[in-house]
């Protein structure tokens, strides 16, 4: 028996649509009665598709390369992305996805639903890395002269790395006809690339020329090669030695700014985790010890939300924020009122009845959802990166987190410098018998507060929530940095630890490269340790009557 | 005050005096068996899976009608991943309960605790988890692999598959990936392999931030040469860092990561897009196709009552040395400790690949080597195979100062620690 492909089975229901769907199926109908007269390529390759060998899968990749038929895009593509499965009961291939126990499937012609069926209905057509590779050079050749921009600048990259011997013929031709700049500049190098290998000498010498500003790794590997063979030319040695120094100078330079991308990513994420500790201990003088635990709530929020919401990654995300604070705002109020408000003024002991209520707030989430780690998956536009060049790329993720983590600071500081709520919270910090006096009430304020501080707790454990793992041990891989970013900053001051967050985030990463990711930790602790005991108030003390106790 | 104490210890001593000949009278009729995984803490994810597999042994060796004729007895302790509870929960199996044999033990650090009651009770422990060799204990079987059956085999199948040239071996900072990936770095210059080309990085368990290391491996892997990353990266810090590989854009077909501690039981749940394509060496697989394989996967669904549960390669080693142990006491006629480990050595019993595991004169396994690359359904697809088993190697050929150091516990040697140069038993017991 032959397997069929998906669309052939699906005639019947666009039957309706008139004079030119029916000239398609037509042509489809036809297609697959010429299939079943004669075996043609493209049935060898399913066959050697469905054997387990991978070797066969390779050569049934080949062939439906060059049938030029227009499924083997498509098919190509559901294979690299590991969705194509074979339905053994129609002998068909189609594009699956799991829900539960049962398949999704999709007709890879035109993506029109077939239907779910059981997990045993369907076998995976398995691939593995060589597969993979071949399919994305075959893919490149097929999309060189797609419509989008995009898409083609990144089949000439492809085809660039791969580095064939045709690949100046394949690109000159393409050359002339490109009007986008950037694809355009992407051809240009290609073909240099050929010419440095494959040129005359002073060919060669023109292409070490403008190739020397590429920050392209493989024509780095291919100027490195020339410049380190001593059966080439001194001159041609040379001029590939400076290419190379002029551009190592760049790619030093991109790496710094690298660098202070990945710390004040660090930092990000540190102020973020702080900056609610950073209203509870810094102006309520509270040392919550339940305060990575508020973060870890905020995790869950945005776990139970993507559950509740399945198939909108992005929305739920956004929608987590509010609700993230809600949630840990509320545990915040609930906590402050239950226990911290009969512990004022005894921080002993509020220390230990916090820690407690961590205790039972980590094990009510492995009762109540799992002891091990839960998936929370990234929407599409929080994965990959942002592409500056060959040798600058910025994680989108972390990016967002960085500006994210900006607006929080922002909302944060006006909400105490601007609402009559932040001006009570200021009155009572500073003197809470003067403050009550002036008719401000004094318990009201301290739950608020101490609300508002674990709410923003709860908001930093959604931007954790895609980057790490979310478990119950979340809050405690936390809990230490942030009172570490608290204090340097300067306690009660909300600047200061933006600042301190941030320096300490890019001072990690500065030392990380050469000291190991944990000695770099160790260095930093024990420089705080040495700062405090200079500037026993931080970075920014509070000064003046504020500083008063 | 004193008066309820007295009651109560009164009252102790009569339960026990009560229990005492009721546990002597049980010890005729069942042989027991010890369990010893943590079922709490953080270890408590993987090997609870292992208290389970051995609790559906010992139900299929009962229907089985048991060993020589009696029933066996589970008692399960939980160590709670706290590693001196491991010594103490061993003294109490073995000093209190009187169990004939332990199943248990996850990390080496674990096992390095149990050591000394071990020796000291003269107990019997099968320790189902690969690990970093350097040593070999009478009274522990390592039913895992040894780095020759798990890290070396991965290395040449980079080497000369792969043709990798450019090595970054990864891994979390203890005892278990220092050990292997000094090994590894030994084995790899003595393969040619420069200086220059092996980076070695450790993290602290948990790591989470791997931007500047993942972006250091891209640096590292964009120097024309084919770069492989050989991860002993352990527990949930990695998922993080397929992550972050995945954002970089980092993709398996560039630079490959082989990693020994992610199995089926790690990938399941979490999000396995950033992972495909990436390696894992392991002895079995549960993607792997024969016959016992089928029967225990099945017999695992039916046991733990949910169809969605993997298996995975510690859970096999656990199966092969249980059936070790039950086959040597029947050829022992005793579960006496002495008798039962001479008669374990030379024992076979076929594996879940198809092929026969044998226990050897160093209390290690033979075992087939597989490489898996892992497909988005979270389970893997086995991409090469040792030909055969390959037996395990206690003491490393590759390390300075156990190159000579063979274990043998057959006479005349019976020394977990021999040297063969100078023909001498260090003394030290494992």
């Amino acid at each position: 028996m032959r397997p069929v492909l998906a669309n052939e089975q699906h005639r019947h229901g666009s039957r309706a649509l008139g004079f030119l769907v029916a000239l398609c199926l037509l042509l489809t109908m036809s297609a697959a009665v010429y299939a079943q007269q004669s075996p043609g390529p493209l049935d060898e390759a399913y066959q050697l598709l469905i054997s387990k060998s991978l070797k066969d899968k390779q050569k049934a990749v080949t062939l439906i390369a060059e049938s030029g038929d227009p499924i083997s895009e498509p098919l190509l593509r559901t294979l690299m992305e590991g969705d194509l499965y074979y339905e053994e009961a129609a002998q068909r291939f189609v594009a699956g996805e799991r829900r539960g126990k049962e398949y999704a499937l999709r007709a890879l012609s035109d993506g029109s639903e077939l239907g779910t069926v059981p997990r045993k209905a369907v076998s995976k057509v398995r691939t593995n890395n060589a597969v993979r590779k071949q399919i994305r050079e075959v893919l490149a050749t097929l999309t060189l002269k797609s419509a989008d921009p995009d898409v083609r600048l990144r089949a000439v990259n492809e085809l660039i790395d791969a580095n064939n011997d045709n690949l100046g013929a394949v690109m000159r031709p393409l050359l002339e006809t490109e009007n986008n700049a950037k694809v355009s500049a992407a051809l240009q190098t290609g073909i240099a690339l050929s010419e440095l290998q494959h040129g005359e000498a002073q060919q060669r010498l023109e292409a070490i020329d403008s190739l020397s500003g590429s920050l392209n790794q493989t024509v780095r590997n291919t100027l490195r090669r020339i410049a380190d063979n001593e059966s080439e030319a001194p001159e041609l040695r040379t001029a590939a030695a400076d290419a190379l120094q002029s551009i190592a100078g760049r790619i030093e330079f991109y790496g710094h700014l690298e660098t202070l991308f990945f710390g004040l990513s660090l930092g990000s994420v540190l102020v973020l985790a702080a900056i609610g500790l950073a209203i509870t201990f810094g102006v309520m003088g509270v040392i919550n010890m339940a305060h990575g635990e508020l973060i870890m709530l905020g995790a869950y929020t945005t776990y139970l939300i993507q559950q509740a919401m399945p198939g909108a990654t992005g929305w739920s995300l956004l929608l987590a924020i509010p609700a993230a604070f809600m949630v840990s705002g509320a545990v915040g109020i609930l906590i402050e009122r239950g226990i911290i408000r009969f512990l004022y003024g005894r921080p002993l002991e509020t220390l230990l009845a916090t820690f407690g209520v961590s205790l039972i707030l980590q094990q009510l989430v492995r009762t109540l959802i799992s002891p091990q780690n839960v998936p929370v998956s990234n929407p599409s536009w929080m994965s990959g990166s942002w592409q500056i060049n060959s040798v600058l790329s910025l994680t989108y993720n972390r990016l967002y987190i960085f500006i994210f983590c900006l607006i929080v600071f922002t909302a944060l500081y006006l909400i105490l410098r601007k609402t009559r709520l932040g001006l009570q919270v200021r009155a009572v910090s500073q003197n809470r018998a003067m403050a009550r006096a002036m008719g401000v009430r004094s318990a009201r304020v301290d739950a608020m507060t101490f609300g508002l501080g674990a709410g923003i707790a709860g908001v930093a454990g959604v931007a954790l929530s895609q980057l790490t793992n979310v478990g119950p041990n979340l809050g405690q891989a936390y809990i230490i940095d942030s009172f570490m970013v608290v204090v340097f900053g300067g306690v009660g001051n909300l600047f200061g630890t933006l600042v301190a967050g941030l320096s300490l985030g890019v001072a990690n990463k500065v030392m990380e490269p050469w000291a190991g990711a944990v000695l770099a930790k160790i260095l930093v602790l024990v420089f705080i340790i040495l700062f405090i005991q200079k500037r026993p108030r931080g970075l920014f003390p509070q000064k003046g009557r504020a500083a008063g106790n | 005050m004193s008066f309820t104490l007295k009651k109560l210890s009164l009252a102790t001593l009569a339960i026990t005096a009560l229990s005492s000949p009721f546990i002597v009278l049980a010890d005729d009729e069942t042989i027991k068996v010890g369990v010893l995984h943590s079922l709490s803490g953080t270890m408590a994810i993987s090997e609870t899976t292992l208290k389970d597999t051995v609790l559906m042994m010992i139900d299929e060796q009962n229907k089985k009608g048991g060993v020589m004729g009696k029933q066996l007895e589970a008692v399960v302790v939980d160590p709670a991943s706290d590693w001196p509870l491991f010594a103490e929960k061993t003294r109490e199996l073995l000093a209190q309960e009187k169990v004939d044999v332990i199943f248990g033990c996850w990390t080496s650090v674990s096992r390095k605790s149990v050591l000394p009651v071990l020796e000291e009770l003269n107990g019997l422990l099968f320790y189902p988890v690969q690990y970093e060799g350097e040593e070999s204990s009478k009274n522990v079987f390592y039913t895992g692999a040894a780095p020759n059956q798990q890290a070396i085999p991965a290395v040449d199948y980079l080497a000369d598959e792969l043709e990798v040239e450019r090595w970054v071996l990864a891994g979390t900072d203890y005892v278990y990936p220092r050990t292997t990936n000094k090994i590894l770095e030994s084995y790899l210059k003595a393969k040619g392999v420069a200086d220059e080309d092996i980076m070695i990085n450790y993290t602290p368990f948990g790591h989470s931030d791997w931007q500047s290391i993942v972006a250091d491996i891209k640096k590292f892997g964009s120097e024309g040469k084919k770069t492989a990353v050989v991860s002993t990266i352990n527990g949930d810090a990695n998922v993080p860092f397929y992550k972050e590989l995945g954002n970089q854009g980092i993709s398996a077909e560039d630079i490959p990561v082989v990693a020994f501690s992610v199995g089926e039981e790690e990938l399941a749940g979490i999000d396995t897009a950033p992972l495909v394509g990436h390696l894992a060496a392991w002895n079995y697989f549960q993607s792997v196709e024969s016959d016992e394989n089928e029967a225990f996967i099945d017999a695992w669904h039916a046991f733990i009552g949910d169809e969605e549960r993997v298996t995975n390669d510690p859970m096999e080693a656990t199966v092969i040395g249980f059936n070790m142990w039950t086959q040597a006491v029947e050829k022992a006629g005793t579960t006496d400790v002495d008798a039962v480990v001479d008669a374990m050595i030379g024992i076979e019993t076929p594996n879940m690949t198809g092929g026969t595991a044998t226990m050897l004169k160093n209390h290690h396994l033979t075992k087939p080597v597989l490489i898996g690359e892992i497909q988005d359904d979270g389970q893997f697809e086995v991409v090469w195979e040792t030909d055969g088993e390959v037996p395990g190697d206690a003491w490393s050929d590759f390390l300075e100062g156990s190159k000579d150091i063979i274990s043998d516990w057959t006479d005349p040697v019976r020394c977990g620690n021999y040297n063969t140069v100078t023909k001498t038993c260090s003394g030290q017991n494992y």
